[in-house]
Parts: C-alpha cells; structure tokens; sequence
C-alpha cells in the first residue's frame, strides 16, 4: 500500500530532515495505487495496476539546489539521499531565481479525498466495464473505453517548519461507442473524485444513442455557424484560456494577456460581461487540493468577473520582481453558467449546429489563441428550434477569447473534467472546412 | 560557483533539480552512473526464471523485457540552466497467453523471487481477463532466433559527455540568438538510451542498446509597439545518433532559398543566431492571402504531413478498431487494401516502412517481441499495398510473420503495435529542388513543423509550419506569416506534382509520438525529399482580440 497517512508521511519526512546539514532542504513523499482497464470491440484488450511511492530531497546552499530522489525507505537510503542532495547542491550552478523557501502556512482541509474510489478492486473495476460493454451490446453497438482509478498522497516538509500533507483519489472512465457499419459514433468522458458520482452505464447508454442517432450524416456547408456546445464541448475551449493567465508571460509580451504598448490586460473587458471565471479549491463538485507546489496555499482566486480580467498568477519570483503579492495559477476552473437546459437552447436557436465534442485541437496563434480542432462523436443540424439531422464533422479555426464575447446564452453548470462549465451558445463560430471522419 | 567553474564540471557533478515531476518508477541517478552495464548473462538467468515459470503455470506463450531506460534532460533560458536531470528507470515485464488471452505484470525489484511473482499475476490476469475475451490470441509464428545484440551505430554517446559539456553548448545558442536581437530564447538536449532484453519460449534472447538525441530550441521576438510577437524553433531533427549529430559539418544550402538546413550534421549556434534574424522578419512579414496555392514542402515539414496522413492511417490497430477510444480508427479499411487499386495518391508516391534506416529514430535490430527489423513496402506508385502489423495481427493481412512494429517505452508497458519510420522514397531521376521551384507561378515554400491537426480517421488535416515564403513566377519573392494549409488525405497524395531527388533527401522526426490508454510515447523518424503539391487550400490564421 503506497498511501501513508498525514502522520506516518509526517514521521517519515522528519526524520529526512533530521540528516540535514544545508542552508535550507524541503522533502517530498508522494504515493499512488491506480489501476485501469481498457476495452475496445467490445472485449478487454488490456488491464494494469501499479503502485508506486517516491521521495524527493531538495537541498539548498545559497541560490545553488540539488536534488535526489529515491524510492527505498529504510534510514540509510533516507540519509544517502540527503547527502547526495547536498553533494549536487555545492556543485550545482546559482538559480538566480531562487526564492528562499517557505516558513508555516494555515491550509484548508480538502476534500479530494473519497473512501468510495479508494475502495475499488480489480473485480469492481471488471464490473464497471462490464456494465459499458452490455450497454453496446444490447443495441448491437462497438464499445472501446477507458477506465482509471488512483488513490494517493503528497507530504511536503521544508526545514522552516512548514508541513503540508493531501490525500486524493480519483476516477476517470470514457467510452466511444460506434455503430457495426462504422457509420454513426458516440462518446462520453468524465472523472470525479467520488466513485459514486460516475455511472458507466449511464455515460454508455448516452454513448450508445449518440452513436446510433449519428449515423447517416449529411454534409452542409462550412462557414459561421451558431453553434451549441454541450459542456464536453466547451471545456475542451475554454480550458486553454487559463494558460494565458501568467503574469510574467503577459508582462514579458509573449500572451494573448499582453497589451500593445507594453502592459498586460489586467483590469480590460476581454469577454462577454456573462462570462466570470474562478477557482476554488473547496467547491464541493471539483475539489482540489489546499496548497500547491511550493507550499503556497490555493484560495478561492477570482480571474473574470463580468467579463473583465480581475487577476493574473504571480509565481514568488515575479511577484517579488513587480512589489506584488504571489499567486498561485489554479487547478480546475469554474464558469457559473445560468438556468437553461440544453433544450431550451436548442429550442431557441433558428438556425445551428450542436456539438458534442471536439477532438485533435492544438494551438495555432498564441498571440490570438487561436485554435484549430474537429467535431467528433454526434454533430447536428438544428433548425427551426429542433434538432433535424446528424451532420459530417467540421474542422474549426476560432479562438476560445473571441467566442466568449460571442455568447447568446448560458446553461446549467456541470463537471467535465477538471472544470465546471455549463453549456454555451455561441454565434458566429468558424468551421472552415469538413471531413470525412465517423 | 562561478558560471566558468560550473562549465568545467564533469558529469559526475550533477542530479537534478526544478524539473518537473519524474515518471512512476524512474529515479534520479548520478549521470556516470548511466555508463554502467548490466551482465547480459545475468539477464538471461533472471529472465529464463519468468519463462519457466510462465511454462509451468500453463501459458502457452510467454516473453520478457528487462529494461534499464536513462533518459537525460539539459533545459536552458537565456543565460541560466532551467533544468537538468538524469534518470533511470529499470524493471521487468512479463507478457503471457494464457487461457487463449493476454495477460501482464511488472516489478521494479529485479531478483528471481519478484520475477516469478509478477509471472504469476501476469498469469491470473490473463486468466481472469478471459472471460471478457470474443476470440483467443493468434501468434503469427516467429522461430527462435537465439542470442542476438544489436546496438545503435553511434560514433559518441551522449552519455559520456561530460553535463557541463553540453550545459555550455547550449547556453552558447542562446547567446548567439540573444546576440542577433532574440528577446527570449529557451534550448533542450534530450539523451535517450533503451538498453532492452528481450526472451521469449521461443527461444529467442535479444540484448539491444538503442540511442537517441534530440537538440532544440525557441526563439521569441517581441514588437512592444505593436503588441506582436513571433518565435522560431530550431531546424534541428530529433535523430537516432550519437552526440556527432551536433558536431557541425557542412550547412545544406539550396539555390534560391533564403534558409540554411542541415542534414546528418547540426549547427545549433549558426542556426539559432539566423532563427532570431527570421524571429524578428515574421513580425513584419506579409499576412499571407487566403486561396489556393501550389505548395513546395521541406523534408523537416513535410515529415509531420506523412505521420499524420499516412503513418496513422496505416496502423493495423486503429484500422481494426483498438484505438477508437483515443486516437481513432482510420479511413483505409481493409476492403481498400483488399481491392489493390485504391488510389491513396498519385503514381509519384512511394511510402516505405523501415526499422531499419540508420540514423532514424525507429531502427532496432528486432522488435519488442523479437521480431528482426525489416523494410516493406506501404504506398506503391499511389496505391496501398500494405499496413504496419504485429504478432497477433499478422494473421489478419494473411501474413505468415509480423513485420515487426511493436513497441513498449518502457518495461512497465505493454507492448504494442507502433509506426516504424514511414517514409516517402525521393525522385528516382535527377531532381533539383532550385528547378521545382522554378516552375511555380503562386506558391509557398514551406520550412519547419507548426501547428497540427488531423481527423480520427486521417481525413481532414490542417498544418502551419515554421518558415513561409511566398513563391511568385518561379522564384522566392518574400516572408509570409499567417499561413496554414487544409487538405483531404486523399486529394492532398493525389496533388502530388513533382519530388526532388535522393540528394535532398533528409529525416524529419518526432520524438513523444503519443498513443494508446494509459498513454506510451515513441519516436519514429520520416525521410522525404521536398516536394510539390498542386493547388492546395491556404487559409490565413490571423486574427484581432
């Protein structure tokens, strides 16, 4: 078992400390257990587990840090690598961005942590497949998914006192389900921490209709659509804006966050006034941990209210570089959405395209963020406030930072991923060109 | 420590730090410890412990991998050293069939007693994965092949020079880009070394020990004024060579063509001083106008295009489905290969898989289930003629043996089916890049990997590049910016107008090729000589926030 407990992680990590003799040192301990299971034509085509537990010693003579890591625990291998650390540590160049470690933080308790996911075996795992499978089968359908789970941990020591310890777990699980003749595909993903949120039969029965009313798609023209995004669809955009947030990149003239002149968009109306985005480590749907890398605790941290930029991340460095308060960037990201159903929106729209995921989306313009990718698994013709037909796959070029000053209207708030998004229509969505691709 | 001192620091010197996270499994090692060597006879006595074991317990196959994997990782900025790691990660892996199924285990603890232990579980997985199984494992037959080595031709190893050796190189490219105006420069040597043992109840014990290097970089130039910024990477190809890869030679030149390139041989300081040059033209370069365009392709670009468009598209395993979850199927069903005259492009194209290529990142003596590497053809005169398989999916093609494409990037993986290198075969006649270019009236020459993208099915791709200039009545007129390119798969084969011959033919590669659940990376290298396509859609990628 590679999961230690805040006090046997605590007991383990002060006796690393204890062999110290550098100007500063901060251990880390980190475990895993995970297992997985992946499917494809139905059938399992392979499965693992592993479990895994490392420590890490960083010691500190000055600006120069060396590291070692090691993965046996009796005290000479502890002590050994605290030696080497020191060892690398003198012989190592100056960082001259090194930033004097930190001394005893307040964290809030997390809660990334679900007794529900630690207790999954191998055979419950084999019956979560199993479930997705007959969901194919009882309509005659193909399944090929995924299924994860992890349970672990990370303490962090440094020799100022400071101490913080997280326990996590979670479960991931995606399917794609297509129809025998290849003509018609569906697809759902998620993970949660909380095993109990996660039905794989659910998300396959979902999977399963997507794939059957999919197929027999025609194929209509590319251009600017108005396009519905259920919120697979829209994390997939809307995930890549965070990246924009570093203050440093913005400051240094290399982000879309960096202004012309000099400067950085902090403060400017960037999206549609519906759109605010936070984190919150203590959101009960997407928790995350209370403290980040270098011991700094995660707050709750507003980045768009109403549209405008209210926040950009500090690391130490830069903060102390711009007289600032440090920031950490978030884990997960939230965008309160409002009280529309995905019918609703279809209900509403003239003319448009519902989407229900994209795919193979890189980066094709930093400065614009603009970003190309394909529809996959599901995409419709709606007209006249219904859904008429299953439409051929289109490739998009748009950005992520044009399309939220696109938006009509806004649904309810739902997990995917690692964020919390609702459903979005949006005008005026570039698809340039179509494929071929079921 | 001065900077100076630090240069002079061997090896010996240096652990790791401010990288991120290692891989489960891998630790941080003293970089001389990477010369070591582990007794191939001891390996064959742990290894022969897993095979009788296998044997007894009732599989009716069985293989091993005991894997040593170091990977060493020099990450420079500007003036200071970003990160610098060696590690190793060592273990074995035991693969079975038995009930007719699959079944994997692997230990990090290298002694008999584990080895048997994670045989067994290898066994019960199997065993209890069967009832999940439609029909048994079919294994194209592979003779025993006995004791084999095969090692990577290298003149250097990488590993024996010395950290501050290559910390120096580097930090000298970046000054020698922030010298020719660069505003930011990050550059990375990534060092890779496989020393695999491989043995199978065939009968077969491989002992290999495979190299890889891979020297880049970015440069970034900043307009204040305008809000713009532009970057460049290097032209450098992540190659299956020794540390002589970035020992200069002679630069590749091109008449008519404003850029230097390189072939077996890497200048990494000439060609960052002339990536900043080009950073800071792109900012004023001409925003290209949308339309068609005829297209003339750099091996170091076009490569990216053949992985994409015929590399996947080719593996065995998406055409039958393993990969819909992930990266998808693909558009060349087995009725295409079937009907032997599907038009995959037109009679100029020639597609060859090769485990073989010296100095590529995908030649091996023998493959994962040791198979001995080989050379077949995929694309013959436009037509396909062939995919990439593995053991249990010979049978599949009516082949009598595998062709010897399967891979795990690490000894905790499963193997599975992976892209050899895939390459197109240049002009059999005598073909200047120079008098292609000479005859395109509107056109743009294309340099370097951008942005990409492609369909699940390898239909529809759209790929930018590093370098654009725009071609007008024959010659290079001019940079252009903005520009990426859309095309079908098939359509794009079949434009294929002209292709230069062997003496431009060059190895671009990719060096984390992602695929599979939980996700293995692999590196594969894809030759080409430049080559024209006719009237392809360009569309401008510009736009205002």
């Amino acid at each position: 078992m590679a999961i230690l407990s805040k006090e046997e992680a605590q007991a383990i990590l002060t006796k690393v400390l204890s062999f110290s003799t550098a100007d500063e040192c901060v251990a880390s301990l980190s475990g895993t257990d995970e297992g997985n299971i992946r499917y494809a034509n139905n059938a399992v085509s392979t499965a693992g587990a592993a479990s895994t537990m490392s420590l890490s010693v960083s010691s500190v003579y000055g600006k120069k840090v060396g590291s070692a890591s090691i993965n046996e625990f009796d005290d000479a291998s502890l002590k050994k690598a605290v030696e080497r650390s020191e060892e690398l540590a003198r012989l190592s160049p100056e960082n001259p961005e090194y930033m004097p470690m930190l001394g005893p933080q307040t964290y809030d308790e997390s809660l990334t942590y679900a007794e529900s996911t630690a207790a999954i075996d191998p055979a419950v795992r084999a019956d979560m497949v199993a479930q997705s499978i007959q969901a194919a089968k009882d309509e005659k359908l193909e399944a090929a998914g995924f299924l994860n789970n992890s349970t672990g941990f990370r303490a962090m020591m440094n020799s100022k006192g400071l101490y913080a310890y997280n326990r996590n777990t979670n479960v991931s699980f995606s399917v794609t389900i297509r129809n025998q003749e290849g003509t018609g595909s569906g697809y759902t993903s998620n993970s949660f921490n909380d095993a109990s949120k996660l039905s794989t039969l659910s998300m396959s029965k979902v999977a399963a209709q997507k794939a059957k009313t999919s197929a027999g798609a025609k194929a209509i023209e590319p251009g600017k659509y108005t396009v519905i995004l259920e919120p697979l669809a829209a994390s997939d955009l809307v995930g890549w804006i965070l990246r924009g947030f570093d203050a440093r990149s913005a400051d240094e003239g290399r982000s879309f966050m960096s202004k012309k002149g000099g400067g950085t968009r902090l403060g400017e109306q960037l999206f549609d006034e519906r759109i605010s985005i936070y984190s919150d480590p203590l959101n009960p749907e997407l928790p995350s941990p209370t403290w980040e890398g270098d011991g700094l605790p995660l707050k709750k941290t507003t980045w768009v209210e109403n549209g405008v930029v209210k926040n950009l991340s500090y690391s130490r460095y830069w903060a102390a570089q711009k007289g600032v308060d440090p920031l950490p960037s978030s884990w997960g990201m939230i965008i309160p959405g409002g009280n529309s159903s995905l019918e609703d929106m279809i209900k509403s729209t003239e003319r448009g395209v519902l989407v229900t995921r994209f795919w193979y989306i890189r980066s094709v313009d930093p400065q614009s963020l603009l970003l190309t990718g394909l529809t996959r698994d599901g995409t419709f013709y709606i007209e006249n406030g219904a859904i008429q037909f299953p439409i051929k796959n289109f490739r998009f070029n748009e950005s992520p930072i044009i399309m939220l000053n696109n938006v009509e209207d806004l649904g309810k708030t739902e997990r995917s991923g690692n964020i919390l998004v609702p459903p979005m229509k949006i005008r005026d969505f570039t698809f340039t060109s179509l494929s071929d691709a079921i | 420590m001065k900077r100076k001192d630090f240069l002079k620091l061997t090896g010996l010197s240096f652990g790791a730090y401010v990288l991120a996270d290692l891989p489960a499994f891998a630790k941080v090692i003293d970089p001389q410890a990477a010369l070591d060597r582990i007794d191939t006879s001891l390996k064959k006595e742990l290894a022969d412990v897993a095979l009788n074991v296998a044997k007894s317990k009732g599989a009716t196959y069985a293989d091993v991998r005991i894997g040593r994997y170091l990977n060493q990782t020099i990450a420079t900025q500007e003036k200071r050293v970003r990160g610098l790691q060696s590690t190793e990660s060592y273990g074995v892996g035991i693969r079975v069939i038995a009930d007719g199924c699959w079944g994997f285990a692997a230990t990090d603890k290298v002694d008999k007693d584990n080895i048997a232990q994670a045989t067994a579980l290898a066994i019960a997985i199997a065993k209890g994965n069967a009832r999940f199984m439609t029909e048994p494992v079919r294994l194209a037959p592979q003779k025993g092949i006995g004791e084999q080595t095969w090692a990577t031709p290298i003149e250097k190893n990488p590993f024996e020079v010395p950290v501050g050796e290559k910390v120096e190189l580097l930090l000298a490219a970046n000054q020698s880009a922030l010298d020719q105006g660069a505003n930011f420069v990050t550059s990375n040597l990534f060092m890779i070394n496989e020393q695999k043992y491989f043995a199978s109840t065939d009968g077969s014990y491989v002992d290999q020990d495979v190299h890889r290097i891979w020297p880049t970089f970015t440069v970034t130039a900043i307009d204040r004024a305008s809000g713009k910024f532009e970057t460049r990477d290097s032209l450098s190809a992540p190659m299956g060579m020794g540390y002589e890869y970035l020992t200069p030679g002679s630069p590749y030149k091109i008449d008519g063509v404003p850029v230097t390139l390189y072939k077996d041989r890497y200048d990494i300081l000439a060609d960052a001083a002339t990536a900043a040059q080009h950073a800071k033209e792109k900012i004023g370069a001409k925003s290209v106008d949308p339309g068609k365009y005829d297209l003339v392709l750099d091996p170091l670009h076009l490569g990216l295009t053949i992985h994409e468009s015929v590399g996947h598209s080719t593996e065995l395993d998406r055409v039958l489905g393993y990969e819909a979850n992930y990266a998808g199927t693909s558009f060349l069903t087995l009725d295409k290969w079937e009907s032997k005259n599907f038009n995959f492009g037109n009679e100029l194209v020639n597609v060859v898989a090769d485990r073989t290529q010296p100095g590529s990142l995908g030649a091996v003596g023998y493959d994962d289930e040791g198979v001995p590497a080989g050379k077949w053809d995929v694309i013959k005169d436009g037509i396909l003629v062939n995919y990439q398989t593995i053991r249990d999916q010979a049978h599949i093609l009516g082949l009598d043996a595998s062709q010897g494409c399967c891979y795990a990037d690490s000894w905790n993986s499963i193997q599975f089916q992976r892209m050899p290198n895939i390459s197109l075969l240049p002009n059999k006649n005598s073909r200047k890049v120079a008098d292609m270019i000479k005859n395109v009236e509107k056109g743009i020459y294309i340099v370097g990997r951008g942005s990409y993208s492609i369909d699940q099915q390898r239909y529809n791709f759209q790929f930018g590049g590093q370098l654009f200039y725009e071609i007008n009545n024959g010659k290079i007129v001019g940079m252009l910016k903005d520009v990426a390119y859309q095309a079908n798969t098939q359509e794009f084969w079949n434009a294929m107008a002209d292709i230069a011959d062997e003496d431009d033919y060059r190895l671009f590669g990719t060096f984390f090729d992602g695929k599979g659940q939980p996700s293995q990376v692999s590196a594969v290298s894809h030759g080409s000589s430049t080559a024209h396509f006719k009237g392809i859609n360009v569309i401008n990628t510009g736009r205002t926030i």
